[in-house]
């Protein structure tokens, strides 16, 4: 796509030109090569003082959730361009329908694997519910809505207390199983990780294919021009709603997983706070970026639950008077609020941006060339 | 795109469209001969750009019908009452049951299976009201059935067979020219959710052809060189051509041109007259074009309609119009035509 990065390196010339023709097979190897990577590196001295390999793994895993919302998120604001400020409630929803199959709550116990699925085609359901009314949104309009959206459902799910065990959640949720290969534990984060590494190739590999289809262009048409797309014959309403559905699949097929993975739900998981991390991660890592926001989400996750933390009892350790006193995983959204007011300043492409907007940010010199 | 069938490309019947009070267009006959370029011109505020709107599916008539190559394409919405009845229909087998389990196996036996149609009854109403928001082709075929006519929309106007430009251009700026022309192919590529997903064979090979294709269009209108440079780093005159082709990618019977040469220097509007013949005569589309600048009118047009305060005033071939004293008069004021 982009002639202009190509001068930069030639040593890895024929590598890139390779992956570039087998993209899927590109994601496997490098989310691979970072899953193998990344458990490794905190055997290395900065790392290994801070927590336990086990513990590092499990941060990761919870990482990689984040990432996969911040990839589904990335489909409704970065490719459609409709601003989603109530992602989280596809996540919530996507985790009850598998704590009410597979908790003695209710006593049901499916397998975990079908409701994986199962999670993905509830999220799209909710997806197309809430994108219906909000059609003729758009901008600040659209957000307000999806904002009530995100704080509808998580209160409700508190409040009917007699279906969902209210602002206790249910409890007990089964832990996925592959009999005979594989038991999932909570002593053991090492399958969990594997599963999430798994998911979040596939995952990414399906955004990048969709993003190169005729879908996909249906939502940059109308991310761009929403009477051009039109007057090319898209119809607006199947694309957005259809952005809405494979944003909220993903969110639900990851809240089955989160809810596995944690085997509790509450309705306290899925609060605003959420939505608003993984916004910040879309808007750090470059809207529109898939594996940009990606990076940018598993970032801000590590940054907020073991730098923070790390701090926290480094001045508890030194007793520091002041600091000592301060509890600074409070300071996450202060985070938050810092990270997206200097990008939105700084560098409102993102961190790594899309191709497509860091052309946009660059300054005219391809014009010239170009003209004649 | 012979002339399969006989009659004019398009044809409008009384076509009126108001604003509150205001009448925009009034009551306008108009027929676009098969295979000609012709024109709509006339002052400020004549109503040209709404008639165009309503030609383009922008604004539903007022009343009037319009019909392109000889199937009617746009009439003022009807039988709107009898569309409620779709929604309700789907519903009502699950309502029945939901009753019979309720009433006739009555106590708690029957209580489940009563909410559990209930509940069915509701997702049939909910899905039959988002068919009504999504309307999808061969929905918009049933309820025409059923007596019912919509609005249509811009994107049912494309389907028909008829594409348009902007006066101010509108691209998808910050994507390259190659994929704006790919997005102007959308309602002639057939590739799924799910063949996207899993990139099957038919896929694959679709969006070969149509990238193949969008590079023939891009050297048909001279930006052959440009395929990955950003629609808005493109000069003006090259958007304007960039817009063309990729309303040209949608295979129209028939190409809505609001204003091409506005903004162009006199050789850029030489170059533009030429495409649009070159359009004609090689592709075999049909233009209709608003214009201001009579030059690029004169030179190019068949046939030419002057609307004037929402009315057709003349119509005719270009030399006829030049010398009608009511065109010259709607220009120019009285005395002008007068004097002339």
């Amino acid at each position: 796509m982009s002639r202009i990065g190509t001068a930069t390196s030639t040593r890895f010339a024929p590598v890139r030109a390779y992956f570039r023709r087998h993209r899927s097979l590109g994601i496997v190897v490098g989310v691979l090569f970072i899953g193998v990577a990344l458990p490794l590196i905190t055997h290395i001295p900065p790392f290994d003082g801070i927590q336990s390999t086990n513990a590092w793994v499990n941060a990761f895993t919870t990482a990689a959730i984040y990432a996969m919302l911040a990839m589904g998120l990335n489909i409704v604001i970065g490719f459609a361009g409709l601003l989603d400020l109530g992602y989280a409630a596809f996540f919530a929803l996507g985790g009850y329908t598998y704590a009410f199959v597979a908790a003695p709550y209710t006593g049901v116990h499916l397998p975990f694997w079908p409701m994986l699925l199962a999670g993905g085609v509830v999220g799209a359901i909710f997806g197309i519910l809430l994108g219906a009314p909000t059609l003729r949104l758009r901008g600040d309009y659209l957000a307000i809505v999806t904002l009530g959206f995100g704080e509808i459902v998580p209160i409700t799910l508190m409040n009917s207390d007699k279906f969902t065990n209210g602002v206790n959640g249910i409890s007990g949720i089964d832990k996925p199983n592959i009999p005979g290969i594989v038991q999932f534990t909570l002593i053991n984060p090492w399958p969990m990780y594997a599963l999430v590494v798994a998911l979040l190739t596939i995952i990414m590999i399906m955004i990048f294919r969709l993003q190169d289809s005729r879908l996909g262009r249906t939502w940059d048409a109308i991310r761009e021009d929403e009477l051009a797309a039109e007057s090319s014959g898209v119809n607006i309403v199947i694309a957005k709603l259809q952005a809405f559905a494979v944003g909220a699949s993903i969110a639900g097929i990851v809240g089955v997983v989160n809810a596995a993975k944690l085997t509790i739900v509450t309705p306290d998981q899925f609060r605003f706070s959420v939505s608003i991390s993984v916004l910040a991660a879309v808007v750090l890592g470059g809207m529109g970026n898939t594996i940009g926001v990606a990076t940018g989400a598993f970032i801000i996750y590590l940054f907020q639950n073991i730098l923070l933390k790390q701090i926290n009892t480094l001045v508890e350790n030194f007793n520091i008077p002041v600091l000592s006193h301060i509890d600074f995983l409070q300071f996450q959204y202060v985070l938050y609020g810092i990270v997206l007011v200097l990008m939105m300043l700084k560098r409102p492409q993102g961190v790594f941006p899309a191709s497509r907007r860091k052309r946009e940010f660059e300054p005219l010199k391809i014009e010239k060339r170009g003209a004649k | 795109m012979s002339a399969a069938k006989g009659g004019p490309m398009l044809k409008a019947r009384g076509v009126t469209r108001k604003f509150g009070g205001l009448v925009a267009v009034n009551s306008v006959d108009f027929e676009i001969p098969r295979g000609s370029i012709s024109a709509i011109i006339g002052p400020n505020g004549a109503g040209k750009t709404t008639f165009f709107n309503v030609i383009a599916g922008i604004y539903a008539p007022t009343s009037g019908t319009i019909e392109l190559d000889g199937e009617p394409l746009i009439s003022p919405p009807t039988g709107s009452g009898r569309e409620p009845i779709l929604l309700v229909l789907p519903t009502i087998p699950f309502i029945g049951l939901a009753i019979y389990f309720m009433l006739a196996v009555g106590g708690n036996t029957g209580l489940v299976e009563g909410v559990a149609s209930v509940a069915i009854a509701l997702l049939g109403f909910v899905g039959a009201l988002l068919l009504n928001i999504v309307r999808p082709a061969w929905y918009n075929r049933l309820i025409k059935r059923i007596g019912v006519t919509r609005p249509a929309r811009p994107n049912d106007m494309v389907v028909a067979g008829l594409a348009r430009t902007f006066q101010n251009i509108r691209l998808y700026k910050s994507l390259t020219t190659l994929e704006n022309i790919l997005i102007g192919m959308h309602v002639h590529m057939h590739g799924t959710f799910f063949g996207a997903l899993f990139k099957t064979r038919q896929v694959r090979e679709e969006e070969a052809a149509a990238e193949q294709r969008a590079r023939e269009l891009l050297a048909f209108v001279d930006l052959a060189r440009m395929e990955n440079e950003l629609a808005k780093n493109l000069p003006y005159g090259k958007q304007r051509l960039l817009e063309i082709a990729r309303a040209i990618a949608s295979r129209p019977k028939l190409l809505l041109l609001d204003e091409p040469a506005a903004g162009m220097n006199p050789k850029e509007t030489e170059e533009m007259t030429a495409l649009i013949r070159r359009i004609r005569d090689e592709l075999g589309i049909t233009v209709l074009l608003i214009e201001h600048d009579m030059r690029v009118v004169m030179g190019i047009s068949d046939h030419i309609t002057v609307l004037d305060h929402g009315e057709k005033i003349a119509e005719g071939l270009p030399k006829e119009i030049r010398t009608n004293p009511k065109v010259i008069e709607a220009y120019l004021g009285r005395g002008a035509a007068a004097g002339h």
